[in-house]
Formats: C-alpha cells, sequence, structure tokens
C-alpha cells in the first residue's frame, strides 16, 4: 500500500521517513549520515516547493492517512533542513552534551 | 552608535540608579550554600508558575509539579465547580507521596474524580477533602473533616496558574506581578492553544541559563547562523529598543524589520519555502481584541517582548502573534530543569500545521546552542578564576535579576530574623 497521496510516489523510497513523532525524526537525523540527509533532502524539497497549494487544501480536521504520512516526511524534512542549510553536520554545532526533548506537541 | 533613544541619563543601567554599574560576582550562581538559602526564600515564598490553564481542560483535570527547590510536589486540579486549587502532593495519613504514575520521582496527569493514596488506600476528592480512611473504626478519635491535603495557594493570571507555597503569602499574585506585568491581563493568550513543549536537564545553575536569555547582545556572535548564508555577521552589533523594571521582573522589548519583509536570499531556502521561522510562521492569525500590555515601551517596529518574571518564568511575546514560555527549575546549585512550552493558534491545513513545525523547531535548534554554551559558562564559573565580571548596558536585565536575587534573599532572612527575635 502507498504511504502517500499518488502524486507523491516519488517518496515511497523515504516513507521510513514518515515518523510520528519529533523525537523519532530527530533520532534518525542525528544517527544519519550527511549523504543520507542530502539524499533525502535532495528528494523531498522539490515536492515541499511543488505542494503548497496541495498542503493547503489538506485539512488538519478528519486528514487522510495519506495526508498525515506526508505531513509526518514534511515534518522529518523540516529538522533534516538544520544540517542541510544551516550545520553542515547532523547535530547542532557545539551543543556538547546538551539535549532538548520535546515532550509535547500536536498531534496529528 | 545608538539606534533606538535612550533615558535621559544616557544609559539604561544609569537610568536605574539603584543597580550601580561595577563589575558583579556570580558568586549566587556556584554557592551551594547560597542555592540552600534561595531554596526557603525564593522557591518556598515566591509566586511560581506552574501550568497553563489548557493544562487543566476540564473539570476532574488534575497535574502534579514537582518543585524540588521548595523541596515538594503539587497537585493542581480543576473541581466540579471549574475552580482550580493546589495541594501538597503528600497523604494526610502517612506522608506517602500521593499522587503518581509509574515513578514517584515523575510528574503525572490526568483526569479524576477522586485521588487514591497507593499506600493504605485513603481517597481524597478534588477539593482536597479526605473522603474515606480504610478500617477507620480503629483509628483514635479521627474527624475526617479534619484530615484534607494541605492547601497551596493557588491563582490563575491571563490563564497562567501560579503556586506559592508560603503558608502567609506576603502578597497577592496581582500584588506580587506589579503593574508591568499585570497590564498583560486581557491578552488573548487563550486563542493560542497549539502547543510544543521541550524539557532538558542542563548542568548549570537555574540563573545562568536565565541569563542566556535575557540579554541579545549574544546573539550576533553565538546565534550567526539564524541569519541565512549571504546575511551573517557575527560583529553585527545589537541593541534591545527598550528595557523596563518593575520591582523584580523586568522585559526587553526588541524592534526590527520584520522577518518576512527580508529579501529570500538572506534566508533559508526551507524557512522562505514555509514562510517561517525563528520569528514564527509569516502569516500571522489576526486578532481582532485589543493587546493589552505588550511594547510597553511603545517602540516602533515592535518585534518580541521577553518579560521576566520573578523569578523563574519567562514570556517571549511576538508581533506574529504567537508566544512562548520558559521556566527554570533548579535541582541543585549547579543542576536545573528548563521547560519550555510554545503556543501558536490551531492550525487549519497541513500547511499551517508545518510552518508552526518549522518555528517550533528553530527555537530548538537555536536553544541547543545555547544549552551547549551553559556547561561551559558554569565551569567557567565554579573555577573562580575571577572575582568579578564586567556587564554592559545591553545586559543590565543580567545585572536586575541578580540583585533582585540577593535582594529577595535578604530581605526574607531579615524578616525571618526579625520575627525569631
Ligand atoms: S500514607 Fe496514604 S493511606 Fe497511608
Ligand atoms: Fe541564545
Amino acid at each position: 500500500m502507498a504511504a502517500f497521496p499518488t502524486q507523491f510516489a516519488a517518496l515511497e523510497p523515504y516513507a521510513d521517513w514518515a515518523l510520528p513523532s519529533e523525537a523519532d525524526r530527530y533520532g534518525k537525523r542525528i544517527t544519519s549520515t550527511m549523504d543520507e540527509l542530502q539524499e533525502f533532502y535532495d528528494a523531498a524539497f522539490p515536492l515541499l516547493d511543488s505542494s503548497t497549494e496541495y498542503l493547503q487544501g489538506a485539512p488538519i480536521d478528519g486528514i487522510s492517512d495519506e495526508d498525515r504520512n506526508l505531513l509526518w516526511l514534511f515534518s522529518s524534512l523540516i529538522t533534516v533542513s538544520f544540517p542541510i542549510e544551516c550545520w553542515r553536520q547532523p547535530t547542532v554545532p557545539d551543543s556538547g552534551p546538551a539535549s532538548i526533548d520535546v515532550t509535547v506537541e500536536p498531534r496529528p | 552608535m545608538t539606534s533606538f533613544p535612550r533615558p535621559a541619563e544616557g544609559t539604561w543601567t544609569e537610568h536605574y540608579s539603584e543597580l550601580g554599574t561595577a563589575p558583579i560576582s556570580f558568586q549566587d550562581s556556584i554557592s551551594p550554600e547560597f542555592y540552600r538559602r534561595e531554596q526557603d526564600a525564593i522557591f518556598r515564598q515566591a509566586w511560581l508558575n506552574v501550568g497553563r490553564i489548557e493544562d487543566l481542560p476540564k473539570k476532574g483535570s488534575w497535574f502534579t509539579k514537582d518543585i524540588v527547590a521548595a523541596r515538594t510536589s503539587v497537585i493542581v486540579t480543576r473541581g466540579p465547580d471549574d475552580s482550580v486549587k493546589a495541594f501538597h502532593n503528600v497523604c494526610r495519613h502517612r506522608g506517602n507521596k500521593l499522587v503518581w504514575d509509574t515513578k514517584p520521582t515523575q510528574e503525572a496527569q490526568g483526569f479524576a474524580r477522586q485521588f487514591v493514596c497507593k499506600y493504605h488506600g485513603w481517597r481524597y476528592g478534588l477539593d482536597g477533602s479526605c473522603t474515606y480512611v480504610h478500617q477507620e473504626n480503629e483509628f483514635f478519635d479521627v474527624d475526617k473533616d479534619k484530615l484534607g491535603l494541605a492547601e497551596v495557594q493557588c491563582e490563575v493570571f491571563a490563564g497562567f496558574i501560579f503556586v506559592c507555597l508560603a503558608r502567609q503569602p506576603q502578597q497577592t499574585l496581582r500584588d506580587f506581578l506589579g503593574p508591568m506585568v499585570g497590564a498583560l491581563e486581557g491578552y488573548p493568550f487563550e486563542l493560542m492553544t497549539e502547543r510544543y513543549s521541550f524539557r532538558a536537564e542542563n548542568n548549570s545553575n537555574w540563573k545562568v541559563f536565565i541569563d542566556a536569555f535575557q540579554e541579545y547582545y549574544h546573539v550576533p556572535p553565538l546565534h550567526t547562523y539564524q541569519l541565512g548564508p549571504n546575511n551573517r555577521d557575527p560583529n553585527a552589533e545589537f541593541e534591545g529598543a527598550h528595557y523596563q523594571l518593575d520591582g523584580p521582573h523586568r522585559v526587553v522589548t526588541t524592534s526590527g524589520s520584520q522577518k518576512h519583509k527580508w529579501p529570500v536570499e538572506t534566508m533559508y531556502p526551507t524557512e522562505v519555502l514555509l514562510r517561517s521561522g525563528n520569528m514564527g510562521p509569516w502569516d500571522a492569525t489576526e486578532f481582532d481584541s485589543e493587546l493589552p500590555g505588550i511594547n510597553p515601551g511603545g517602540v516602533k517596529r515592535w518585534g518580541i517582548d521577553n518579560f521576566q518574571i520573578f523569578p523563574n518564568l519567562e514570556v517571549l511575546i511576538y508581533e506574529r502573534n504567537w508566544y512562548l514560555s520558559y521556566r527554570f527549575w533548579p535541582t541543585s546549585h549547579n543542576t536545573h530543569v528548563f521547560e519550555a512550552d510554545l503556543w501558536f493558534t490551531p492550525a487549519r491545513t497541513a500547511r499551517e500545521r508545518l510552518a508552526r513545525e518549522y518555528a517550533a523547531i528553530t527555537v530548538k535548534e537555536y536553544a541547543l546552542q545555547d544549552a551547549g554554551t551553559l556547561d561551559g559558562t558554569q565551569l567557567g564559573l565554579e573555577s573562580e578564576a575571577f572575582d568579578e565580571y564586567p556587564l554592559n548596558d545591553q545586559e543590565i536585565l543580567v545585572r536586575h535579576f541578580h540583585k533582585s536575587v540577593g535582594d529577595w534573599v535578604a530581605a526574607h532572612e531579615g524578616t525571618a530574623a526579625g520575627a525569631s527575635r
């Protein structure tokens, strides 16, 4: 079964990024290599770019499973955008042993 | 060069002449002995924000809050009559911690008609009254009516729930908050119900982390990367547009052109795509109501108000109509728990949700930079290489905070000494 709406079929190989919580998404980010992050970013960013209207037409109330998966995958793209666009490494530079956990987030 | 009008004295610090301009000591941030004094004088005396009214969504809702520095845990409840009450989370029978989930050291929340002690099964209503004593007839002259939970003073201001652990609070909450913070009554906090919360355990004194959020002098050097590739300048200068002190509370207001009006090439690609960033989603929900209390200095191109509410609450209100609050809970002289809540108007579409997600993740990324620096600051201060440290005018709130803490401790100890004489 496809994880995403049909026009997002190109994302199917990256369905493992459609993770339901920030902790999962951030965990996958910091245990990935920069090459893996770049590959995911390169696949997902253009689709985010071309899907603004689609996402505007996807209400949160009663969201379908496919749209919810898409939302989760693009949420992963957000966390991955920091290593790619900003830090040039998976973790925040000089953040040392510090960690900050998300304990409450909107669902879905 | 100054871009914003300053008080007649020429600097904010000299305007508040009681602060002085001398270097300050950070002994209050490294001394176990001073921490013990803060516990008694501040955390067992001051009004403390333990949550928001949204944490108690319906009659019967409750949550616990562990206040390690005050050596207690409180249960906050919303009763059948919708009244918000707080109690020490301690069973009247033999002192067991009354409400907890899997571990007594973890906070809990839920919905209940009554609380049942796990030890011998005594029961309490949401109003703290004892409703059941197991094998009551085995006791000697017990009167259930006199065996309720120990109530803690609890008041709500603008949806923020505060408790005061003093048996006799010196001031009502409203008097404690004073006119500057009090002016926020009526600000539509309740319209912002979409929430992200963060929690961190940090290896520093609680005040050291608060200091990192009450001056923006560090922003250009530490957070150079808050700006996109074509716009970075670690030597950029920061200047607060307005500083104001009111009792132990303080505010800094920032001003500047709104992020969404900047040229796109100065920003990150995802930021531009999602129209969001460290100043929040660009497409703000408009509020019909008045926005009382914000921008107390009346600055032009208002950006953010950063209210530092004594002792450990920070509320940041953004021009894009969202807000966040930080709370810093000491657990020892050099450790604390950091809690952050970000509040947005509810997203209606996937697109709006992603804009909120981007803003929330941005806050986390940059707070990680602050938190990373923090361990280094605590280690540095503990070396006692220097007795005093210089503070500039943009660090006036740091100066005021440490003075307020010292004054608060001295005043409490003075009163306590007076009372025992
Ligand atoms: S300690 Fe709670 S019932 Fe005995
Ligand atoms: Fe910072």
